[in-house]
């Protein structure tokens, strides 16, 4: 099998985010393996270990997993960290002219970069923490025109069948699905608990491919990505008056009473 | 006039109320073309302010979400010349947008709380320390819109009916749904709709049942925060934050959460929020507009019996 898994470089969760003009500031911030492609990495670790003579990843296994990025040089340190875990190579989409890129640009980056890969599978996070759209693996099955299983609480793949079946809990309830290679397949963070880079895998990184390509390698014109290509354009952004906090009492037997007095006060009871 | 479709959600004769959102948001723009794949919900339009539905038919959509949703959609975006499509912001309502996009040469904003008669959005972002106006600058608008984020106007229509039969591409048939199950519909709201939400976390040691005691006080939908789902405390369906489900009530009350920056993410834009925490230091407090600083298992079941007390 080849597996590709997509994989994001995005300001640290926990540290509060800003705009600078139209754009995220992502200067200020630390930046780091978006959590939630984490565990596709893992999932994608687990179904190579499951179906590899050694028990393990790698090259002795049969199959490879590479690592798709799109971002700024400075990514190569979230990739790493996906090559640390386990991945065997990564692809690094690095352009000038890919900066304020949309989720229609990302996702047109992503296809061209899979469809010359020869991928039986792809893997995704449900969502980057910092746009948060939850499109993109969407956008790539129909781009790649390819079975579309999206939010994933569980993944099987049969290689001898080239099939794979998920279940999936949305809204509406929980659809189990299956379809033959190749698929697009997005994983929640239910799915499992993805591995810690250990010292070997960490050393073992330092020597694995990261292999560069320019829009001009994809075949994609400057004016297809990028801030001004983008179909959505964001008009302001203004900082919302901070939440002040309110009124904090202490308990002392009638905490509870007082608080349903301030629910009556304000109406919502 | 500018014509807006909907999608319409719902199971079993049920509209879901952010549908009624959508119909509301939508009738400030143009007119309202609702669209329904479960010919079942029909009945339960009349309430909102549509004035055309169309029933796609010709295929069963609960075998293969959503492409084929996405596939329709686009056709009638063509025959209906619309010049948005409005969508709830769900996973699956989300995907459903993704695709839609793409198919029909779109831009797409999601997880709006408004949208104008200029089709100008307003997002709350970054745990709702920022608001966003933004625009789709190509092809039709394709917006998603959060639960809640409108005050439905109830109207009683009789809208015009016509079915239409979308032409479905294999590509849209790959993937398929072998089986499923409705989710289990217990006596609360459903967490993204519900107007009011009571959360525990960690500081419930596993107990939850004084938040249900609450929230059943209140009519109210039961959330919880990473910390307790993870803990196995509570379904992971339930938790609210940045890897969970993002609600905006009229109230939420936090017991015995502390309020980490990725629980906030979750929750920031409720109207009105009360924190339980035995911690005074609790960051939750910095954004409680009522904050008791006390045992949850001894406030909530005086506030249970202060709401019983009321009624």
């Amino acid at each position: 099998m080849r597996i590709a898994v997509c994989v994001k470089q995005v300001p640290d969760s926990w540290a509060e985010k800003k705009m600078n003009g139209q754009v995220l500031d992502r200067a200020g911030v630390d930046a780091v393996l978006n959590d939630l492609d984490e565990y596709a990495i893992e999932q994608a670790l687990q179904i190579v270990e499951a179906n590899s003579p050694t028990k393990e990843a790698g090259p002795e296994s049969g199959h490879t997993i590479t690592l798709i990025s799109m971002g700024p040089d400075r990514a190569s340190e979230a990739i790493r960290k996906g090559l640390s875990m386990g991945a065997d190579e990564a692809i690094h989409v690095v352009d000038d002219g890919l900066a304020g890129s949309d989720a229609l640009a990302t996702s047109l980056v992503l296809a061209n970069v899979i469809k010359s890969g020869n991928f039986d599978l792809v893997f995704c996070g449900t969502e980057s923490t910092d746009a948060r759209m939850s499109v993109v693996p969407a956008m790539l099955a129909q781009r790649l025109g390819w079975a579309q299983l999206t939010f994933a609480a569980s993944v099987a793949v049969d290689v001898g069948l080239s099939e794979v079946k998920i279940a999936r809990a949305t809204e509406v309830g929980i659809e189990n699905m299956s379809a033959k290679f190749p698929a697009v397949i997005s994983v929640n963070e239910k799915i499992n608990e993805p591995r810690y880079p250990s010292f070997k895998g960490i050393m073992a990184a330092k020597k694995k491919s990261i292999q560069a390509k320019s829009l001009s390698d994809l075949g994609i014109t400057p004016s297809e990505v990028g801030g001004k290509a983008a179909w959505s354009n964001v008009k302001d952004a203004l900082l919302r008056p901070a939440r002040g906090a309110g009124i904090k009492v202490e308990d002392s037997g009638d905490g509870g009473i007082k608080l349903v007095d301030f629910l009556a006060e304000k109406r919502v009871i | 006039m500018k014509s807006v479709l909907i999608l319409v959600d719902g199971a079993n004769g049920q509209v879901a109320k952010s549908t009624g959102e959508l119909a509301t948001f939508a009738k400030r723009i143009g007119e309202v073309i609702a669209v329904v794949f479960d010919p079942s919900l029909v009945a339960g339009l009349g309430v909102y302010a549509i004035d055309k539905v169309v029933v796609v038919g010709g295929f069963d959509a609960t075998k293969f979400s959503p492409a084929p949703i996405a596939e329709s959609l686009a056709q009638l975006i063509t025959t209906k010349s619309a010049s948005a499509v409005l969508i709830t912001s769900s996973a699956r309502g989300k995907e459903i947008a993704g695709r839609l996009a793409v198919i029909s040469g779109s831009g797409i904003i999601t997880d709006a709380i408004d949208v104008d008669a200029d089709l100008i959005t307003t997002q709350s972002v970054f745990g709702g320390s920022t608001s966003v106006h933004a625009n789709v600058s190509h092809g039709t608008a394709i917006i998603t819109l959060r639960s809640n984020a409108v005050e439905v106007i109830a109207a009683s229509t009789t809208p015009t009916q016509e079915d239409f039969t979308p032409t479905i591409s294999d590509m849209a048939k790959l993937a398929t749904v072998t089986s499923s199950q409705p989710a289990v519909k217990g006596g609360r709201p459903e967490l993204t709709e519900a107007s009011i939400v009571v959360s525990g976390g960690r500081g419930t040691n596993g107990d939850f049942k004084p938040v249900e005691a609450f929230a059943d006080s209140l009519g109210a939908a039961v959330g919880a925060s990473r910390a307790a789902t993870d803990a196995g405390w509570y379904p992971h369906t339930h938790q609210v934050g940045q890897t969970g489900k993002t609600v905006s009530p009229q109230l939420y009350v936090a017991c015995g959460i502390s309020g980490a920056i990725q629980h906030r993410a979750g929750m920031q834009t409720s109207k009105l929020i009360v924190a339980i925490n035995k911690d005074p230091e609790a960051p939750i407090f910095e954004l409680a507009d009522y904050g008791v600083v006390g045992d949850l298992f001894n406030v909530l079941p005086a506030a249970t019996a202060a709401i019983a007390a009321k009624k």
